[in-house]
């Protein structure tokens, strides 16, 4: 599959996700019902993995430079900012570790009760 | 020259490229979670245009062009999470509660913090996306009201914490089913923690990749809602 073939799948659920942020009123990002639709769309065989996979991984090696441009903003916001660091952080840091120890033990019980209690997956 | 600049279509974009390969083959070479080639590169393009005094609009402006990207390569994270769908389908309901208990868990605690420490609406809005990956935080906190540049650095400066304390928090909370440790990662350092979980085992990577979207589309969801009273 050629890539301006992939490139033109993934553009038209990039287009379904819009339509979908344009129709349905809630602030969800476009890009999270395309990914939806996408996935809806492998599960029923309607699209392929090969259909898309060199064409994808492109995109997603992609993703990090993205984020560049919003980083360098915080030049622009450094005021708003710089008053609150110590809280951010803080917030930010325990926040990460309360995160980490629900998602995983939660997750090691219930793997754990199914399995008779022997806490491995 | 600044009118020239402000004007080319391409000088942004090279400068951005450029930064982030540098910033890439610093990491490359030191092999640090903390060199993240995010933080780095921008900050050389800051310096780059404080240096040169260009301003941070004209930057954003050449930027757009990137931007355009960013949701067809978003769309693009269905593909791997597709696959890992198939091959996770036994542990599936242990992971789902794990993401959603864990998801629950940072959206309360970033907001009771932020509470507690009196933050402006728009810090906590910028904040709570910050467990989910970037392509997806930094679209939700611009749907909901948050500050793009700030959700990027909350994003991964979680990561990278993630990351490197990983391992020690997995000790702590004694998370030795692979599976529950793939979805602590996951869930609370998204793609960043996700490189961790995967030099731990390759199943704690695969169930980390797998949490990291389901982790994304759940605090979309909730926020979605939520947003609007905070």
């Amino acid at each position: 599959m050629n890539y301006l073939k992939q490139f033109c799948v993934i553009i038209i659920f990039s287009f379904l996700g819009e339509l979908c942020r344009w129709l349905i009123p809630y602030p969800i990002p476009a890009s999270i019902y395309g990914m939806v639709l996408l996935f809806a769309a492998l599960s029923l065989k309607i699209v392929r993995v090969e259909q898309l996979r060199d064409g994808s991984s492109f995109l997603v090696s992609c993703l990090p430079v993205l984020f560049v441009a919003p980083a360098v903003s915080l030049m622009a916001c450094w005021d708003q900012l710089k008053n609150a660091l110590v809280p951010l952080l803080v917030i930010v840091l325990a926040a990460t570790v309360l995160t980490f120890g629900v998602a995983g033990v939660v997750t090691q019980w219930l793997l754990g009760r199914r399995k008779g209690g022997s806490g491995h997956a | 020259m600044p009118e020239f600049i402000q004007s080319s279509a391409y000088f942004a974009v090279a400068l951005t490229l450029i930064a982030f390969s540098i910033a890439s083959a610093c990491q490359k070479k030191w092999k640090s979670a903390l060199l993240n080639p995010i933080l780095i590169s921008a900050a050389l393009i800051i310096a780059v245009l404080k240096l040169a005094g260009i301003s941070n609009e004209v930057y954003q402006s050449g930027c757009r062009f990137l931007n355009f990207l960013l949701t067809p390569a978003t769309i693009c994270l269905a593909v791997s999470f597709y696959e890992q769908f198939q091959h996770l389908k036994p542990h599936l309901p242990a992971v789902c509660a794990g993401v959603l208990a864990g998801t629950a868990a940072s959206l309360a605690s970033v907001w009771g913090l932020s509470r507690l420490f009196d933050l402006e609406r728009v810090l906590t809005l910028s904040l709570l996306p910050k467990s989910v990956t970037t392509a997806i935080g930094v679209a939700l906190s611009e749907e909901i009201g948050g500050i793009a540049a700030i959700t990027t650095a909350a994003i991964v400066i979680t990561g990278t914490f993630g990351n490197i304390a990983g391992p020690a928090l997995c000790r702590l909370f004694r998370l030795r089913s692979e599976v529950a440790q793939g979805v602590a990662f996951g869930t609370s350092s998204h793609v960043i923690g996700t490189s961790r979980a995967t030099e731990m085992s390759q199943l704690a990577g695969a169930v980390s990749s797998l949490s990291l979207t389901l982790a994304g589309i759940i605090t979309c969801i909730a926020l979605s809602f939520l947003a609007q009273y905070i």
